[in-house]
This record gives structure tokens, sequence and C-alpha cells, in this order.
């Protein structure tokens, strides 16, 4: 299905559409680049309408509007409403801070089909702690206007050293709010994230004792709640065909029009990624140097390139090979076969230190001219 | 008749920090297992409220969408979930997807569809 460089290219059918970097939370885990992209920089109302039109056209039947916090786009329904028109079915990925019943009514009237909520973990200090501001509360109050307007509300979770340990509490919350999913995200590292994953990454014995859990309610759950639980590939020395393949199954559009095949690819130096403002998404889809790059198998080396799961597994994460080897093209060192997995096995194994270094909170975007992250 | 499904090639995005490949929606197929369909005479199908059927133009096919899942319909799946309008009773449904389908026997399109009806409200998809 995801084809060689030279068969036939099959149409993407999701679309993720990060609206802006713009954030009430600091939460350490973010995968958000390190240079956000400034509000002033953002794609307009207009530009963001003709992304879902070409979307729609392109064969995308699936957006999730996502950011940042997209509830920050006070024009959020007539971004909505261009997807609806376009045949697609839009989720709304939000924190939950700013949502009320009149901004839900609003999306909804213009075709808002679900929407996955974000916690940071069950208990409310913590959760508060973990997001770097108060918001707890305006969870528990945007899922119960979720639940009131009749929309499926799913919960995420990214998991970490410091939100492991609630996973059965976790899903009561999931219960207890009317979630039909939760999702429970092993951390990714990437971006924010990589830069804390010292403070971040689990031991073994936490993974374990998390897995025991969630193995032990998913069944009990079965039918009310469906449990997503996200692989902690550091941990499993699993590899993930991220995205469902580059180029084959999603799209990502970044909020300042950069057209990806998945959020973490900006980081990779020489894509030379295309612009929504100056190509139409089917030409980059299709045809752009940056999405042949590393679509279908081609392009790897061994030992991937003689593997039996090369079409599973796909080589891995391409970020994460480039973060950890510097190379995006070499095997993810996740993968026990991979000749750099030692740098992964020396995170994984390295006792987890009392003395963690402190935390980068994740920063806001620069209002005017561009800049690095904020160091803390 | 055979209105079966398959499963679609994955079709999630990864807002923050997921694992894309862990949830792509794959769908199995036609093994939803035994269901009830004794009082499929009286029930009046209709599409659950996260749930949209709609024509796919680029891949030629109908398709079910909801939160997290894609699902491809084949064969006359669509036109029978068309149907499912919340007034009519699943006999109506079998009587008019009979006269549309005259080449078809009319004791497959009797069995079949319900168990097919009976199938998709077992995993929600329709109530």
């Amino acid at each position: 299905m995801t084809g060689t460089s030279a068969g036939p290219i099959a149409p993407p059918w999701a679309l993720l559409a990060e609206l802006t970097h713009g954030c009430p939370l600091h939460c350490a885990y973010c995968s958000n680049p390190l240079e956000l992209v400034r509000r002033s920089a953002e794609l307009r109302t207009d530009e963001w309408a003709e992304v879902m039109r070409q979307a729609g056209e392109l064969g995308v039947v699936h957006t999730h509007l996502s950011g940042g916090e997209p509830l920050l786009r006070r024009d959020l329904p007539e971004i909505v409403g261009a997807a609806d028109a376009a045949g697609i079915y839009t989720q709304l990925v939000t924190s939950g801070v700013g949502l009320t019943r009149e901004r839900l009514t609003a999306l909804v009237d213009r075709g808002l089909r679900s929407v996955q909520l974000s916690v940071q973990h069950a208990e409310s200090a913590a959760s508060d702690r973990i997001a770097g501001t108060r918001s707890f509360a305006a969870k528990r109050k945007a899922a119960a206007l979720v639940r009131e307007a009749g929309l499926p509300l799913g919960l995420n979770v990214v998991l970490h050293r410091d939100s492991l340990d609630a996973i059965g509490a976790l899903l009561e919350l999931a219960l207890d709010w009317g979630a039909e999913r939760i999702e429970l995200a092993n951390t990714q590292f990437y971006g924010w994230a990589l830069a804390n994953r010292d403070r971040l990454l689990p031991g073994r014995e936490q993974i374990e004792r998390a897995r025991t859990v969630v193995e032990a309610r998913r069944e009990q759950l079965a039918g009310r709640v469906d449990v997503v639980w996200v692989v902690p590939d550091y941990i499993d020395g699993i590899a993930k065909p991220c995205m469902g393949g580059w180029g084959a199954v999603s799209l990502t559009v970044a909020p300042d029009g950069t057209v990806l095949p998945c959020p973490a690819a900006a980081t990779l130096p020489g894509l030379d990624a295309p612009n929504v403002k100056e190509r139409s998404l089917e030409w980059s889809w299709r045809h752009s140097p940056a999405f042949h790059r590393y679509r279908g198998t081609d392009w790897m080396a061994e030992p991937c390139r003689s593997c039996p799961e090369r079409e599973t597994d796909l080589g891995g994460c391409r970020c994460q090979a480039y973060a950890l080897t510097g190379d995006a093209s070499r095997t993810d060192p996740v993968c026990p076969l991979s000749p750099d997995h030692g740098l992964v096995r020396t995170l994984v194994d390295a006792p987890v230190s009392r003395a963690a270094p402190p935390t980068v909170p994740r920063s806001h975007p620069p209002r005017g001219a561009p800049q690095g992250p904020r160091r803390v | 008749m055979k209105p079966l499904r398959e499963a679609p090639p994955g079709g999630r995005a990864s807002p923050a920090n997921e694992d894309a490949s862990t949830d792509t929606g794959a769908d199995t197929g036609a093994d939803a297992g035994e269901v009830a369909v004794a009082d499929a005479g009286h029930w009046t199908p209709a599409l659950s409220r996260s749930v949209m059927l709609r024509h796919d133009r680029v891949r030629g096919t109908d398709l079910l969408l909801m939160p997290e899942r894609v699902v491809v319909l084949r064969g006359s799946a669509g036109a029978v979930l068309r149907l499912c309008d919340g007034r009519r009773e699943v006999g109506a449904i079998v009587a008019e997807l009979a006269e549309r389908f005259p080449d078809e026997s009319g004791a497959s399109v009797a069995t079949e569809v319900p168990e097919f009806l009976g199938r998709l409200r077992e995993e929600g998809w329709i109530r």
C-alpha cells in the first residue's frame, strides 16, 4: 500500500491540522518543536479553509484539529465548517481550557463531530503541576460539556515518570467523566519531550507496574471504555511505523502552513518541506521531494533493507533516528537490530536519577520576531 | 448480496506525542460473532450520533467515519445503511433492497441484511 517512489501513491486518509502553537499549558512532554511558530505567522482563516477544501479533494476524510491549543483560534468554528463542507470528519484535540458551552455550541453547529481531551494526571494538584498551570477544573467542566452536547469524548494522557503510577486512577477518571475511550500514550521523545527526556523517562519496573494495571482493567472496562496503550518504544524495543509510514496515511499542516509527513519532521535538516502558501496539498503529497524522501522502503540501508519486518515497521521513526544518531536515514535505534541500539539501552538501563535535571517548561510562542526556546 | 466491510489502511493523525501506529483504526472485518437478530422486525435502525456515512469520490467507495476510525464499506453495504433512517423497520429495509436488487435471491437478502445490521449494532455504529 505504501508503494515505492516509483509506484502509485495512495491518497492520504487523515490531516493533522496544527492550528496554533499557542497553548495555556506548559507540559514538559510536549512534542511541539522547540522553535514554536509565532502567532503572527499563523495561517489566516481563509487559508485554513482552503487547506480543508484541498484536503477533501485529495482524499482526506478525517482531521484532528490540534495545536498547541486550537481554542485559542477565535475562528475555529469557521475552520470546522470548512472541513465539514469538504466532507471531512472533525475531531477537536484540546486541553479543555477555554471551552465554554457557547463555544462548543458554535463548533457543533458548524459540524464538529468529536472531542479528545488531554489530562495530565488523575489528581487535580498533580495534573495542574504537570500542566504548569491550573487547568484540571476546566478539563472536568469541558468533559461534562462535551457529554451534554452528545459528542463522543476521548481522553488522552501522556505517560511519564510522574503520571505512570496514577494509571488505575486515570482509568477510573475516564469512567467517571463519561469518556468512551482513553489513550494512554507513553511519552514519545520529540521536541520539548526530548529536551526533558532525563526527567521524563521511566524505568522498566515502573512501566511493568502500569502495564499490569492496564491489562487487568482493560477487560473489565470492555464495552464501556476503550483502553488504548501506546507502546513505550524505548523500553519495549519496538520500532513504530511512524504515522503509518512516511507519506502513506496522513499529513500534517503546521501553524505557518508548512506541510509535513509528521509533526516532528520539521526538525529534520534539509527536508525542504513545502508550504500551502506556495504549493497545493496535492503537489506536496504526490510530488514534493520531502514526501518522497522516506516513502516506502527504497531509501533503507541495512539492517532494514533485508529485514523481514521492513514492510511492517518501515524502519521505525525517521525523526527518532535523527534525534538519536544525527542521521535520519538510519534504522530507528529503539530496534534491537540497530547498530545504534546501545544508545537507547544505556538511557533505559541507567538508574532513575533522584537528582534529575530541572524540567524545561514548554514556552509560549513569541508574539514578535522568531526566537529560540526559553530555558529555565 | 455480501455487504461486507474491510480493513481500511488506517487513518489517524497523531495529535500530540502519540504513536500513530498503535491505533490505525484497522478493522478486521466480518467476524463480530454471535448477534441477536430476533427483535429485528421492530427495530428501526439509525446511524449512531458519532458516525458519519459518506461516499468517497476519490476512492470510489462508501465509508463510515467515526472518532478514531475509518471503515471502508464494500458492495451494497452503503446502500443498506442509507436506508437506516430511524423510521424504516428492518423488514421494510429488506423489502426495499429485494426490489432494488432483483438479481439477488430474496432469501439471501432476508438473512444477510439483518445479520449485517446486527453486527454493526454490536459494534455500536448503528442503534
